[in-house]
C-alpha cells in the first residue's frame, strides 16, 4: 500500500498546485477560473508543461509571475475556442422555426452571443437574420473574456478548408441562398462578407466577474456552462434571467440544461432538443 | 492477486467493431451488477444516442449518455455522448467539453482514462476493446501507474485488434482475456446482497 500512499500524495499536491496557480491568473491578471470544472484544467495545464517540458506547476507558475506576456499563451490554453459556423445546425432550423416569428412582432431586437470565441457562430447567426429581413433592425452583442479571441471574430477571416463543411452546415441549419455569396476566397482563406459586420459589437466581457450590461431579447451561449461547477453555472444562468426581458429567449449548447440550475422554473421550454428556453412573462 | 472489494467504477475505451463487443458485455451483466461503468466508443459527429437507449432495452443495467454535471451512481452505464469529450471530476461527477480533438476523436479514449485515474487511482478497473487505432493506449498507462486494474481484449479475438495490441505492447495490461471473461470477471466484482436491488 505504501506506493499507492505516494500516489496520493502526489495528486494532492498537484491538486493543491492548480488551485495556487489559478489563484495567481486571478490576483495577478484578473482571470477568475476557480469555479471551473477541474478535470478540464488539470488536463490542460499538464499539457503544457508537457510541451514546454517543465517538472512541476510551480514552475509554470513562475513562468506566469516572471516573464512577459506568458500568460496570454496560458489564457488561451484554459479558453475554450473550438467552434465552427452553424455547429448542430438543428439548433439554428429551430431558432429560426420556433423563435424568429416571435422576434419579427419586435421593432428593434438585441441579441447577446456570450462566449463567442473565434466569431464563426456570430456570423452564422447574422446571415441568419439577414435571410430573414431581421438584420437591419437587429444589435448583436458578441462577447469573450479573452480578447486575442475577439481579434480574430473582428476580421471575419477563416481558413478556406473548413468551407466545405460549413456549407453543408447552412444548407442544413435552413439557409435560403447559396452560401458563397457571403464570402469571397483570397489564398487559403475566406473573408466574410463586410456588411454582416455594421450591427454587431465585439467586446470583452467575462461571465464569471462581469455584470448586465443590456436588457435583450435573445441570449445565445453555447458549450460555455459546461466547463463550470455548479455554483458559478447558477452564477451565469442569473445573469442571464437579469439579462434577458420578460418573454426572451435563451439558447444553450446540446448537452447543457436549465434543469439543474436555481432559475428554472422562471423559463418555459420552447426547444427540449435544442436547449431552446423562453423566459416566462409571468414569474 | 484482485481485490474484488476494492474496485469502485470500470471505464472502457473501444472504436472500431465496439458496437458488437460491448453488447456482449453489457449483456452478460447481471442485474445484480453494482458498478457504475463509463464508456468511450468513437462516433460519428452525427451519432444521436441510439446506442445508449439501444443497451437500455437489451441489458439489466440503466444505461444512458452522459449528462455534464452529473453524478456517477452504481448499476449505471454512462455513452460518451458524440463530439463531446468525457472527463471524470474529483468529486465523482462527469463533465463535458469541446475541446479539440485527441488522436483525431472526441470522444477520446484518452482523455477519459486519464481523468479517471486521477479520480480513482487503484480503485479503478479499465478495459481496451477492439479498435482500429490506438487512442487509449496513454491513458490505460497513465491508469497501470496509479495502480488501476488495467485489461486489454485479446486481439486475436478483437474485430480489429490494433487497439487492445498497442496497449498490450506498452506494457501497460495486466490481464488479457475474450470477451466473455471480461463479463465474469466483472461480475466478480460486486457483492450486492439479494433483495436490496434498487434498479430504478
Amino acid at each position: 500500500m505504501e506506493k499507492q500512499e505516494e500516489i496520493n500524495l502526489l495528486l494532492q499536491k498537484q491538486d493543491l498546485e492548480i488551485d495556487l496557480l489559478l489563484e495567481v491568473i486571478f490576483r495577478q491578471f484578473g482571470y477568475d477560473f476557480r469555479d471551473y470544472n477541474k478535470a478540464h484544467i488539470r488536463r490542460r495545464i499538464l499539457h503544457r508543461i508537457q510541451t514546454l517540458d517543465l517538472k512541476s506547476i510551480s514552475e509554470l507558475q513562475h513562468k506566469i509571475l516572471h516573464e512577459n506576456g506568458f500568460i496570454e499563451m496560458i489564457l488561451r490554453d484554459l479558453s475554450i475556442n473550438v467552434t465552427e459556423m452553424y455547429r448542430d445546425p438543428s439548433f439554428y432550423l429551430q431558432l429560426r422555426k420556433e423563435v424568429f416569428p416571435i422576434l419579427k412582432t419586435y421593432p428593434f431586437i438585441k441579441i447577446w452571443h456570450a462566449g463567442c470565441a473565434t466569431g464563426e457562430e456570430v456570423y452564422s447567426f447574422a446571415i441568419m437574420l439577414k435571410e430573414e429581413g431581421l438584420y437591419h433592425r437587429a444589435q448583436i452583442y458578441a462577447t469573450d473574456f479573452n480578447p486575442l479571441v475577439l481579434e480574430t471574430a473582428r476580421k471575419g477571416i477563416y481558413p478556406v478548408n473548413r468551407i466545405k463543411e460549413y456549407t453543408q452546415n447552412y444548407q442544413n441549419a435552413g439557409g435560403s441562398q447559396s452560401f458563397s455569396d457571403y464570402y469571397i476566397a483570397k489564398y487559403d482563406s475566406v473573408i466574410l462578407d463586410q456588411s454582416l459586420n455594421n450591427n454587431i459589437v465585439f467586446a470583452e466581457h467575462n461571465l464569471v466577474s462581469d455584470s448586465v450590461f443590456a436588457e435583450v431579447h435573445l441570449i445565445i451561449c453555447r458549450n460555455v456552462l459546461i466547463y463550470f461547477n455548479k455554483d458559478l453555472q447558477n452564477k451565469v444562468v442569473k445573469l442571464f434571467t437579469e439579462s434577458l426581458i420578460k418573454g426572451g429567449f435563451l439558447g444553450l449548447g446540446s448537452k447543457e440544461n436549465l434543469m439543474f440550475t436555481d432559475v428554472y422554473e422562471k423559463y418555459q421550454i420552447v426547444d427540449a432538443r435544442e436547449r431552446i428556453y423562453k423566459k416566462k412573462i409571468q414569474i | 492477486m484482485i481485490d474484488n472489494q476494492l474496485y469502485k467504477t470500470i471505464v472502457i475505451g473501444t472504436s472500431a467493431g465496439g458496437f458488437k463487443a460491448l453488447k456482449t458485455i453489457i449483456t452478460e451483466l447481471p442485474q445484480s451488477f453494482c458498478l457504475p461503468i463509463i464508456i468511450v466508443q468513437h462516433l460519428s459527429p452525427q451519432s444521436d444516442g441510439f446506442m445508449a437507449q439501444y443497451f437500455n432495452q437489451i441489458s439489466h443495467l440503466q444505461v444512458k449518455e452522459a449528462d455534464s454535471g452529473e453524478p456517477i451512481r452504481p448499476n449505471h452505464v454512462y455513452i460518451a455522448p458524440a463530439n463531446y469529450h468525457l472527463l471524470i471530476e474529483k468529486d465523482e461527477t462527469l463533465s463535458l467539453t469541446v475541446d479539440e480533438k485527441v488522436n483525431y476523436a472526441r470522444p477520446s479514449i484518452d482523455v477519459m482514462f486519464e481523468s479517471a485515474a486521477m479520480t480513482f487511482q487503484n480503485r479503478l478497473v479499465a478495459i481496451i476493446l477492439t479498435g482500429a487505432n490506438d487512442d487509449g493506449t496513454k491513458g490505460i498507462c497513465t491508469i497501470k501507474r496509479l495502480g488501476g486494474l488495467t485489461i486489454a481484449q485479446s486481439p486475436e479475438t478483437a474485430e480489429v485488434g490494433v487497439m487492445p495490441k498497442a496497449a498490450i505492447e506498452a506494457g501497460c495490461v495486466d490481464l488479457i482475456l475474450g470477451l466473455e471473461e471480461i463479463a465474469k470477471l466483472l461480475s466478480t466484482l460486486c457483492h450486492r446482497p439479494k433483495g436490496s436491488i434498487q434498479d430504478q
